[in-house]
C-alpha cells in the first residue's frame, strides 16, 4: 500500500464566462484553479490555506467531485477518479466524506438525525438494514452525543452539536479520507477547541486521512501535518507546518504568516503588509501570480510562472527568489 | 489621566419574548478615555453587542428594553435623552461599524453618496464642501483614486475596500467615539492586517476613542488598550491589555486563551471548555460559569461573585480572587 | 400606544390559532362532507306554490325556507349545503393535483437544470399567457360540462403558478451544503430530489395551496356563472349567483347568500394560509 492516498497532477478548474442568451459564447474564464499539483500522505491531515480567490473551496469542490474537473486528474489510492468509471466512482464515494463550514447548512431541516447519519449507509448499501441503528448509534457515541438523539431534529440542537452531527455522517461508512472544509469558524470560540480535538481524537482512532481547508492559520497549524499555500489558483509553497512557519520560503507566506495576529501582545513579528488587493481571477497577472504585490519582484517574475520545487526535506516553493 | 468620553454604569437590557425574559446585558460597567481602545471580548450570546446596540440606543423594541443603568456621553445620560436628542448624537458623537461589508452599503446608491449621507444629515455645508469632504475622507481610509471611485457603486468592490468605505462613513463627522463590532471577522487576513493599521492610524492622528467588539484575542491584542471580557450578559474581568495577558484571574479568560491553537507555540491536545454557551432565559443561580468551570465552589452555585481588585486597573468577577479564595 | 393590546391579539396571528378563520371554516367543511344528508330539504326538489319567498325573517317569508326559495321554489338553504360539497371537493382536489404536478415540474426544472429546466419553463411560460378564461371555456364546451371535467379544467390552468415559484425554492435549497453533503454520500439524483429537495420546499408549497384555494373556489363559481361549470340542476355556488342575476332587484337573496358563502370561505382561506406563512417560514428557513 503506497503511502500517497491522494494525487493531483496538474489540476486546473476554470468556469466559463459566455455572453448572450441563445447562442452563447465563451469570452473568458475564472481561472479558479490553474495548475496544482500536490499529495496527501495516508493518515496524516493535508492543509490547505490562502484567502479569498486562491481556489482552496474550488480545490475541495473538485476532489470531492461536486464540480468536473478542466483538466488535468486526481488520484486516489492510484486510480484516476476523474476518467468516468463507474465501479471507481461507486468506490470512491464510499471511501470519500466531508465536513463543511455551516453547521446550520449542512444538515437537512426536514430530516431526522439519525436518518441524516445513516444516509451514506442507505446509499451505499453497505450495512443491512438490521445493522443500521446500531450503527447510527455508534457514530453518534464517537462525537459525543447520545444514541437516544437520533430521533431529534437538527434545530434541536446547538452549533457545536450540528457539527458533531455532521462529523458522524462523515464517519457512519468508514471513510479513508475526510475532507474539512472551514470545519470551525462558523462555531463560537469555546467550542472550537471541543471540535477540533475530537477531530484528532477520530483520526487516531480510525486511523483517517484529512484534507482540511481553512482560512485561520493558527487552526490549520494546529491540525495539520503539511501545509500547502495557494494563491490565485496556484500553489506556491508546501512544507510540514511548523517548517513553514518557521522558514518561509515565499514572500506571499512571509506577508500570510505577519498578518496572522499573535495571540498576545509584545510578540513582535516582522510587519508585512501587503499593497493592494487580489487580483481578479479572471485576468491573473502574468508569471508569477504575486508579483505585482511582491516588494522583491525581478523582471523575470513577470514573464515565466515559476515551478514548485523541492529545496529539501519535502519544502517545496514556487518563487525565482530560490533558485540560485 | 485623559477624560472619560464614555462612562457605561451597571447598565441592563433585557428582552421579553413569549418563553421568558432573556437579560442580555445584565449590569455592565466600564469606560472609555479619550484616544484609548477598549475591546469587549465575549462569544455569542454574551452581550457585547446588544451592549453596544444599547450605548446607540438601537435596542430593537418593543421586546427588548433598556431596564436599568446610565449611559454617560460626556458626562450627560444618554437613556434620558429623547430619540430626536439620539438622532443627533448618532453618527456625530458616537458612530459604529458593523461586521459585514457586503450587507453594510446600500447597493443602489454610489459611495460617494453612502460617504456624505451623514455628513448631510448633520452638517450644514454647501455641496462643495460636503464633496471636498467625501474626498478627504476617502483618502484618510486610503481609498485610491477617490474622484472616481466616489461614482462607483459598492458591488464594484472587494470586501477590505467596502469595509474601509464604512470606516468612512463612521467617521466622517468625526465623532468622539467610534464603535466597532466585529469589524474584521469577514475579511481576509492580509485585508484584515491592513484595516487595523489603518485604524490604528487614524486613532493617533485624531483623538478617536474606539470600543472593538470581537471573540479574537489577537485583534485585542494588537489594537486594544484595555479589555472587558463579557460572559452571560456580565463583564467577568476588565484589565489592560498587558495586564490580561500576564495575569488573566477569571477561570473562563484563562480557559479561553488557552483553547486557541497559537502560531508560536505547538501544544499536543487543545484546552477545552466543558458544556455549552448558556440559555440566557435560564440562568442558574450564583455565577453564570459554574457550571463549565473546572473550580466551582460550593459558592459559586449559590451567589454571584462580587467584583474584586486584582491590581490597579485590573477587576474580575470571581469568588476565586475574591475574598473567599487566593487573590 | 396605538391599537390596544386586546383587539390586536384578535388579527396578530403571530401567536395562537387563528380562531375567526377556523370557526368559520368548520361549518363549511362539515357541510361539504355531509351536506346531501344534513339539507333540511332536497335541493333539486321545486314547489311550486312557494316560488320567490324571501328570508323567514322578511314579510312572506316561511320559516320552513329559512333563507327563502328560488324562482322554481327551491329551498336556497338546502341548495347552499349541498352546493358546499361541489366547492369543497373542486377546490381541494384542483389545488392538491396542480399543487403535486407543479412541484414535480419545479422540482425536476430547478434541480436538474439544464436543457430540461429550459424545456419546462417554456412550456410553463406558454401556458401561463393563454387566457385563462376562454380556454377554460373552450374546454368545457370540448369536454362537456362536469363537476370532474372542472376540476381537470382548473388543475391544467393552475399548476403553472405552482411550478414558477417552486423552482425559486428548489434553486435556493439546491445552494445548500447538505445537498452538497448528499452528493458527496451517493445519492443518486432521483433520491436527493425525493428525500431532500422536496421536503424543504413543502412548506412553501402548503402555503400556497392554502391561498390557492380561494382562487380556486372562485374560479370554479366563475365558470358556472358562465354557464360552463357544473351543469344543472345540481347546484353550485357559481351558478346560483348566475341564476339569481335575473332576479337582483327583487329577489336579493337568490345571489347574496351563495355570493356571501364565497366571500367568508375565501377570506377565510386566505387568513388561514396568512398564519401558516407566518408560522412555517421562519421555524424552517435556518438555512
Amino acid at each position: 500500500m503506497s503511502e500517497i492516498l491522494l494525487e493531483a497532477k496538474n489540476l486546473v478548474k476554470h468556469f466559463p464566462l459566455t455572453k448572450g442568451i441563445i447562442f452563447a459564447k465563451q469570452v473568458g474564464a475564472v481561472r479558479a484553479v490553474d495548475g496544482i499539483n500536490f499529495h496527501v500522505n495516508r493518515n496524516e491531515t493535508f492543509g490547505l490555506v490562502g484567502e479569498s480567490g486562491c481556489g482552496k473551496t474550488t480545490t475541495a469542490r473538485l476532489i470531492l467531485l461536486l464540480e468536473t474537473i478542466t483538466s488535468g486528474s486526481i488520484e486516489f489510492e492510484d486510480q484516476n477518479i476523474t476518467a468516468f468509471n463507474k465501479t471507481v466512482l461507486k468506490n470512491y464515494r464510499a471511501s470519500v466524506q466531508a465536513v463543511f463550514q455551516n453547521p446550520f447548512g449542512s444538515l437537512s431541516p426536514r430530516m431526522r438525525v439519525g436518518d441524516i447519519i445513516a444516509e451514506p449507509l442507505v446509499v451505499n448499501k453497505t450495512v443491512p438494514k438490521d445493522e443500521m441503528k446500531e450503527k447510527v448509534a455508534e457514530a453518534l457515541t464517537v462525537v459525543g452525543l447520545s444514541r437516544d438523539q437520533a430521533n431529534n431534529y437538527p434545530h434541536e440542537f446547538s452549533g457545536g452539536q450540528r457539527q458533531r452531527i455532521a462529523i458522524a455522517r462523515a464517519l457512519a461508512q468508514n471513510p479513508s479520507l475526510i475532507i474539512l472544509d472551514e470545519p470551525v469558524s462558523a462555531l463560537d470560540v469555546s467550542i472550537r477547541a471541543q471540535i477540533m480535538n475530537l477531530l484528532q481524537d477520530i483520526q487516531d482512532q480510525f486511523g483517517i486521512t484529512y484534507v482540511l481547508i481553512a482560512h485561520d492559520l493558527a487552526v490549520v497549524k494546529h491540525m495539520s501535518k503539511r501545509i500547502g499555500v495557494m494563491y490565485l489558483g496556484k500553489i506556491v509553497e508546501v512544507a510540514e507546518s511548523d517548517e513553514l512557519f518557521k522558514n518561509p520560503l515565499h514572500p506571499y507566506t512571509r506577508a500570510l504568516y505577519s498578518a496572522a495576529l499573535p495571540s498576545r501582545p509584545g510578540l513582535h513579528r516582522e510587519e508585512i503588509v501587503l499593497p493592494g488587493e487580489v487580483p481578479s481571477p479572471i485576468n491573473p497577472p502574468s508569471g508569477c501570480r504575486f508579483h505585482p504585490r511582491c516588494s522583491e519582484a525581478r523582471p523575470i517574475c513577470a514573464e515565466q510562472v515559476p515551478p514548485l520545487i523541492d529545496v529539501g526535506g519535502g519544502h517545496e516553493v514556487a518563487c525565482y527568489l530560490n533558485k540560485n | 489621566m485623559r477624560k472619560k468620553v464614555l462612562e457605561v454604569v451597571d447598565l441592563k437590557t433585557h428582552f421579553s419574548t413569549r418563553l421568558g425574559v432573556t437579560k442580555a446585558v445584565d449590569g455592565v460597567s466600564f469606560s472609555v478615555r479619550e484616544a484609548e481602545t477598549l475591546g469587549l471580548v465575549g462569544e455569542s450570546g454574551s452581550g457585547k453587542s446588544i451592549t453596544c446596540l444599547s450605548i446607540l440606543g438601537l435596542v430593537p423594541p418593543p421586546a427588548g428594553r433598556i431596564v436599568g443603568g446610565k449611559i454617560l456621553l460626556n458626562g450627560e445620560d444618554l437613556l434620558s435623552k429623547s430619540k430626536k436628542q439620539m438622532r443627533k448624537i448618532r453618527g456625530r458623537q458616537i458612530s459604529m461599524m458593523l461586521q459585514d461589508p457586503m450587507t453594510s452599503l446600500n447597493p443602489v446608491f454610489t459611495i460617494g453618496d453612502q460617504v456624505a449621507a451623514p455628513i448631510r444629515l448633520h452638517q450644514k455645508y454647501n455641496r462643495k464642501t460636503v464633496r471636498n469632504k467625501v474626498l478627504d475622507m476617502l483618502r484618510r481610509v486610503k481609498i485610491p483614486t477617490p474622484e472616481v471611485r466616489a461614482k462607483a457603486y459598492p458591488h464594484q468592490m472587494s470586501g477590505g475596500m467596502r469595509q474601509r468605505i464604512v470606516g468612512a462613513m463612521a467617521l466622517s463627522c468625526e465623532p468622539q467615539l467610534l464603535i466597532a463590532d466585529e469589524p474584521t471577522t469577514a475579511l481576509d487576513v492580509t485585508i484584515q492586517a491592513q484595516f487595523l493599521k489603518l485604524l490604528e492610524e487614524i486613532q493617533k492622528s485624531s483623538n478617536l476613542s474606539m470600543i472593538v467588539v470581537t471573540h479574537d484575542f489577537g485583534i485585542v491584542s494588537k489594537i486594544c488598550d484595555r479589555v472587558a471580557v463579557m460572559y452571560a450578559g456580565r463583564i467577568i474581568e476588565q484589565a489592560k491589555i498587558e495586564d490580561l495577558f500576564d495575569n488573566p484571574k477569571h477561570p473562563y479568560t484563562k480557559a479561553l486563551m488557552n483553547s486557541l491553537p497559537e502560531m508560536d507555540t505547538r501544544v499536543k491536545r487543545l484546552y477545552s471548555i466543558e458544556g455549552q454557551p448558556p440559555d440566557l432565559r435560564n440562568l442558574p443561580d450564583g455565577c453564570s460559569f459554574a457550571p463549565r468551570c473546572s473550580y466551582t465552589m460550593e459558592i459559586c452555585r449559590k451567589e454571584y461573585p462580587h467584583e474584586s481588585v486584582v491590581e490597579d486597573g485590573h477587576t474580575t468577577s470571581c469568588w476565586l480572587s475574591g475574598s473567599q479564595g487566593e487573590a | 400606544m396605538g391599537t390596544p393590546l386586546r383587539i390586536r391579539r384578535i388579527f396578530d396571528f403571530s401567536r395562537g390559532i387563528p380562531i375567526f378563520p377556523i370557526l368559520i371554516l368548520l361549518p363549511f367543511l362539515f357541510f361539504g362532507l355531509f351536506g346531501d344528508y344534513v339539507a333540511p330539504q332536497d335541493p333539486n326538489r321545486p314547489h311550486f306554490g312557494d316560488t320567490l319567498r324571501p328570508p323567514f325573517f322578511q314579510e312572506r317569508g316561511k320559516i320552513e325556507y329559512p333563507l327563502g326559495t328560488d324562482h322554481l321554489g327551491r329551498d336556497v338553504l338546502s341548495r347552499l349545503i349541498c352546493g358546499t360539497s361541489v366547492s369543497l371537493q373542486v377546490g381541494l382536489l384542483s389545488v392538491i393535483l396542480a399543487g403535486l404536478i407543479g412541484s414535480i415540474v419545479a422540482i425536476l426544472s430547478g434541480y436538474l437544470g439544464g436543457w430540461q429546466d429550459t424545456i419546462l419553463m417554456r412550456l410553463t411560460d406558454t401556458m401561463m399567457s393563454l387566457p385563462y378564461i376562454m380556454i377554460a371555456i373552450v374546454l368545457a364546451a370540448i369536454l362537456g360540462p362536469s363537476k370532474n371535467n372542472i376540476i381537470l379544467i382548473l388543475v391544467i390552468l393552475g399548476w403553472t403558478g405552482y411550478a414558477r415559484v417552486l423552482r425559486a425554492e428548489v434553486l435556493r435549497v439546491k445552494q445548500a451544503e447538505f445537498i452538497s453533503l448528499a452528493i458527496v454520500a451517493g445519492s443518486s439524483k432521483f433520491r436527493i430530489m425525493l428525500k431532500h429537495v422536496f421536503p424543504n420546499i413543502v412548506n412553501t408549497l402548503v402555503v400556497m395551496a392554502t391561498l390557492q384555494v380561494g382562487i380556486v373556489i372562485i374560479a370554479e363559481s366563475s365558470l358556472s356563472f358562465l354557464g360552463v361549470g357544473v351543469p344543472p340542476p345540481d347546484p353550485a355556488w357559481g351558478s346560483m349567483v348566475a341564476e339569481g342575476r335575473a332576479y337582483i332587484s327583487s329577489a336579493w337573496w337568490l345571489s347574496t347568500w351563495p355570493g356571501l358563502s364565497i366571500l367568508l370561505v375565501v377570506l377565510s382561506c386566505n387568513m388561514l394560509g396568512d398564519w401558516l406563512r407566518v408560522r412555517l417560514d421562519p421555524k424552517f428557513r435556518q438555512i
